[in-house]
């Protein structure tokens, strides 16, 4: 497969963001993988891989570090406006719909109802990428400190992440 | 005085690099800084709102644009999704090839290794508060409940589950 043009890029990841409800990534990777082939399955692992490690949406990153990867900073600037330019004219949108229609008592209820499937959604999600640790006892109890310290405590963020990541790199050390 | 446009790029920009693991990590720092610290919205405006961006097409970093538009319009939507997604692109824009070169070295495993617990536990925290704030009674827990086995082990697809748990809402259900 021949490398992405520019255009490419931006028609590839704008499909893919105008399509992804409840989740960008199933829909890129098959994109990315399996229909265009700009990657194969373990160079995309590999990208998503430093995607997550990295702060920020992950799927916002991956566009900026294959966009990159093919045609520099133009690659990266064209592969993320592709991907958010329809999907945040869309959000802004439905905030102005909410803002308008969301005093109506209907409204207000549909909206109780839908936050707590979203919750569940992200609860469900949660767990799912938990389920790997499963039998890391090391890393069950750092992600049980974290819990404990944002949950519990509602620490800030920061000095929590500040003080947990260096242990638990130190932890994870030859395994 | 920074008027409000101001304060979401920058309370976004921060949020930006601290979203390791994804925007779902830094939800309940984002609630408290809207909620508490700027007083923009009451805690169950700021859920109404994520779900709305769960329910929008694209990433989930749409709560941004949209929280954005709900305190200062369409610059304040602008300001927030640019705070949101600019400083980490500028990092993955400037980590990408390094990446690539040291994959095989065994310190970038460690990192990796170490990383992910940290994240699973915020991502857990960010749901478990989440969840918290939409609950307001059995109904409601109930549908969270349903909605957390359904994603686990089933492929109902997420717009359904959302879809449903609004008509539940409409049967005025709470």
């Amino acid at each position: 497969m021949p490398p992405p043009r520019l255009r490419d890029l931006f028609t590839g990841f704008f499909l893919a963001g105008i399509m992804g409800v409840g989740g960008v990534l199933p829909i890129a990777r098959r994109m990315i993988v399996e229909e265009r082939r700009w990657l194969t399955p373990i160079e995309f692992n590999d990208l998503l891989a430093l995607c997550q490690f990295l702060p920020g949406p992950n799927i916002c990153n991956l566009s900026v570090a294959l966009g990159a990867r093919f045609h520099g900073a133009a690659g990266a600037l064209v592969a993320i406006a592709g991907l958010l330019a329809a999907p945040i004219g869309i959000a802004i949108g439905l905030a102005g719909l909410y803002g308008r229609y969301g005093d109506l008592p209907v409204v207000q209820h549909a909206f109780i109802g839908l936050a707590a499937a979203a919750s569940g959604l992200v609860l469900g999600t949660a767990l799912k990428i938990a389920w790997p640790l499963r039998r890391n006892r090391a890393g069950l109890g750092v992600a049980a400190l974290a819990v404990l310290a944002v949950a519990g405590l509602r620490l800030p963020l920061l000095p929590t992440m500040l003080a947990l990541a260096p242990f638990s790199v130190w932890l994870a050390r030859g395994r | 005085m920074s008027g409000p446009v101001t304060q979401l790029g920058l309370l976004y920009a921060q949020l930006s690099l601290l979203a390791v693991g994804g925007v779902s990590s830094v939800l309940p720092e984002m609630q408290r800084q809207v909620v508490e610290v700027h007083r923009w919205m009451g805690a169950g405006h700021f859920a109404a709102l994520y779900a709305l961006a769960q329910a929008a097409p694209g990433p989930n970093m749409l709560v941004s644009t949209i929280v954005g538009a709900q305190v200062a319009g369409v610059p304040g939507a602008l300001a927030a999704s640019l705070g949101m997604v600019g400083p980490s692109s500028l990092l993955t824009w400037g980590t990408a090839s390094a990446w690539h070169r040291f994959r095989d070295r065994p310190w970038r495993r460690a990192v990796q290794a170490g990383l992910v617990p940290v994240t699973v536990g915020l991502v857990i925290a960010a749901a478990g508060l989440l969840a918290v704030s939409t609950t307001h009674g059995v109904g409601t827990a109930l549908v969270t409940l349903a909605a957390a086995a359904l994603v686990l082990g089933t492929r109902t697809h997420p717009l359904l589950l959302l879809a449903s748990g609004g008509v539940i809402g409409m049967l005025g259900v709470s």
